[in-house]
């Protein structure tokens, strides 16, 4: 068989035929768009390419570890976004994975009560969009709490008012010491500050993404077959030994890959920050876009990030997958 | 294995014993649900507790206290120990129909009711047939001849002036229908023997499915207005649409894909040594039994659109969510946010509840039908 032929009449030669007029309209797609943005832009005065990014900002950023000041450049902008938004997806997943593991084991409970507590509160955070939530935890942090002035105590030395969370920040001057918040008239000083925008955020996108995980963990232990905890017990394994070297294993087996996608739903819905205000990557791309009107070039940037973060998470649970996953001969 | 004696090894012939427990009884089956243990009994105990201490909280704040009137100053004398539904009473309407002319409200409503009607008669699998497209193309266009108006005597609404309920129902049923044939066309291009093709659905899907919704709602409504020419031009809530589709169109074609994953490989073969062409195979064969496999996704897919639709919010359409924000911005209101909140929760709440369970419904429907 001749292969290759550029003819009708062969499979091949169909298929070449068929791709060369996909390519032919996706470049034609492109180059229409393309023309048309280009006329566009040059039309409402707007300059393209990525060289404001090392102009001055302008704007302030109100937190985040990367220190930004109104003088500094969009690229430090989208920087201290970037951190922002690693910071509260990161903190997000340690918290809402033990959360998310206990309301899962939760609704397998005996307990009756125990069970309907946690599937109430799986059907409730699911089926309310974390919009809703991520306001109304906002609202409720920044209306119901006491004023900065008379923070409530939560600890020692653990302070939360509308002004936010403080907690004593361990400093390295001369030795280990902790930095310890104080009380005073306008409001508590000192220490490690969350913000409010933080804390809303941080508590939506936990308890949102604990109720999915719970989901996960549910499945991932009933996936586990009756006959292999029977087994074990009649092996006489103690029920740690059953728990640790029989039920985790297995599960863990099913709980890995769908989990990584919540992690990643995670970091994704992070960007509704922008919805209540804290400087994440997205919030920091709407302003600049707002400022310097160049909107493909931000909106490029975010997808980059995003798709990058992406990327490193599902490799590093790819490899942990690669851990749990079933050996076989 | 040696038949154990029935009766216990130190009892007696012919002493009468008490009967063993039952098994089965509410008050049992309550006992071993509820005291099974004891650190189940100390759990119950604790969880009692906590109810004791915050239902009659609760219900203080919800109902007993609560003031149901649109009477401000009456919500005002409670200082937080109640809740005003005073709020709900009196912004429902803006709530529900946004910035909607006030004196057309009916409008809105008649047009949320029709769709709504419309998606509960598709809901039965009996219904299921080719009429069904066209009551949704009549119910469609009722929508928009009631929202819109301009015709039969009905003053003209622009849509930018449409808001709360109608356009939440109307934007997930637009991007769920809009993005089913182009979440096929993406299934089936990225199992394609073609690899330009292949390469092309692969990378649409994977781009799309690795960033945020939000962002996808900044391209329709920043780059849209840049890229399409004028005779394509959108208004805002058409490029929110467009973006809204295109982004569940990804999502789509994974659910079509795992459909046609599903289906076992001989189907396709079977078509193909009956002669029929690769066409003929996908639409008389493959696609009708690929799509029935995975219709719960689709109920499921379609509650993840409904909830995902409150995101509009943020470029600034009035959504159900948006047209809240509207009403709490009166500052004589906005103290009474807490009431707000949980009524349009409760709206999502109760919508997605009635999909996940329609979604149950259906799955034990049609896998009892594929077992017989």
């Amino acid at each position: 068989m001749k292969r290759g032929r550029l003819s009708w009449s062969t499979r091949s030669g169909r298929a070449l035929a068929w791709q060369a007029a996909l390519l032919l309209l996706l470049v034609l797609c492109g180059w229409a768009l393309a023309s048309h943005a280009a006329g566009s832009l040059a039309e409402r005065q707007i300059r393209t390419g990525f060289g404001f990014l090392g102009q001055r900002a302008g704007f302030d950023i109100g937190e985040g570890p990367v220190p930004y000041g109104p003088a500094d450049s969009y690229l430090r902008a989208f920087a201290a976004g970037l951190a922002n938004t690693l910071r509260v997806s990161l903190l997000g997943i340690l918290l809402a994975t033990p959360l998310g593991a206990l309301v899962g084991l939760g609704r397998l409970s005996r307990n009756l009560l125990l069970r309907g507590l946690c599937g109430a509160w799986v059907e409730v955070l699911r089926n309310v969009p974390l919009v809703i939530q991520l306001f109304a935890w906002y609202l409720a942090i920044t209306e119901l709490l006491p004023e900065a002035a008379s923070p409530l105590l939560l600890a020692p030395h653990v302070f939360l008012s509308k002004g936010g969370l403080q907690l004593p920040l361990p400093a390295l001057a001369g030795g280990l010491s902790l930095e310890l918040p104080e009380v005073t008239a306008f409001g508590v000083q000192g220490g490690l500050s969350l913000t409010p925008e933080f804390l809303a955020l941080l508590a939506g996108l936990t308890t949102a993404t604990s109720a999915s995980i719970a989901e996960v963990v549910r499945a991932g232990v009933l996936a586990v077959p009756r006959g292999q905890a029977e087994a074990a017990l009649a092996l006489g394994l103690s029920r740690r030994q059953l728990v640790r070297k029989v039920l985790l294993p297995q599960a863990l087996r099913v709980i890995v890959p769908p989990l990584t996608s919540q992690y990643l739903n995670l970091t994704k819905n992070s960007s509704l920050a922008v919805a209540i205000g804290y400087p994440d990557v997205v919030s920091i791309a709407n302003t600049a876009i707002n400022q310097s009107g160049q909107a493909l070039e931000c909106i490029l940037l975010i997808m980059a990030v995003y798709l990058t973060v992406n990327l490193c998470t599902a490799l590093l649970m790819n490899l942990y997958n690669r851990r749990v996953a079933l050996v076989e001969r | 294995m040696a038949a154990p004696s029935a009766a216990g090894p130190s009892a007696p012939a012919g002493v009468a014993r008490p009967p063993p427990p039952r098994p089965g009884g509410a008050r049992a089956w309550l006992r071993a649900s509820l005291f099974g243990s004891p650190s189940s009994a100390a759990a119950t105990l604790l969880l009692l507790a906590g109810l004791a201490w915050l239902l009659p909280r609760a219900l203080d704040w919800l109902l007993f206290r609560a003031v149901f009137r649109a009477d401000y100053e009456a919500c005002r004398a409670l200082e937080y120990t109640g809740a005003c539904w005073g709020f709900v009473a009196e912004k429902h309407r803006l709530v529900l129909f946004g910035r909607y002319p006030w004196g057309e409200h009916w409008r809105p409503l008649l047009a949320t009711l029709i769709l709504v009607a419309t998606l509960a008669l598709s809901g039965h699998p009996r219904a299921w047939r080719r009429g069904l497209l066209a009551v949704w193309a009549v119910a469609l266009a009722a929508f928009v001849l009631l929202m819109r108006g301009g015709v039969l005597g009905l003053s003209r609404v622009e849509s930018g002036s449409w808001g709360g309920l109608p356009l939440t129902i109307i934007l997930t049923v637009v991007a769920m229908a809009a993005s089913l044939p182009l979440g096929i066309g993406l299934a089936l291009g990225r199992r394609s023997r073609l690899p330009l093709l292949r390469a092309v659905s692969t990378l649409y899907i994977e781009l799309v499915r690795g960033v945020p919704l939000i962002t996808v709602l900044f391209v329709a409504s920043f780059l849209f207005p840049l890229l399409l020419p004028a005779g394509l031009r959108l208004d805002a809530l058409g490029r929110v649409a467009l973006g809204m589709t295109l982004f569940q169109a990804a999502y789509m074609a994974e659910v079509v894909r795992a459909g046609l994953q599903a289906l076992p490989r001989g189907q396709g073969e079977a078509a193909a040594a009956l002669g029929l062409s690769t066409w003929q195979a996908q639409r008389r064969v493959i696609l009708p039994q690929a799509l029935l496999l995975v219709i719960p996704n689709f109920v499921n897919s379609l509650l993840s659109t409904f909830l995902d639709t409150s995101l509009v919010t943020v470029v600034s359409i009035y959504d159900l969510t948006g047209a809240l924000r509207l009403a709490l911005g009166d500052p004589l209101w906005r103290n009474f946010f807490l009431e707000g909140y949980l009524f349009v929760a409760a709206i999502y709440f109760t919508c997605c509840l009635a999909m996940s369970r329609y979604s149950r419904w259906l799955e034990g429907r049609l896998s009892s039908g594929r077992r017989r």
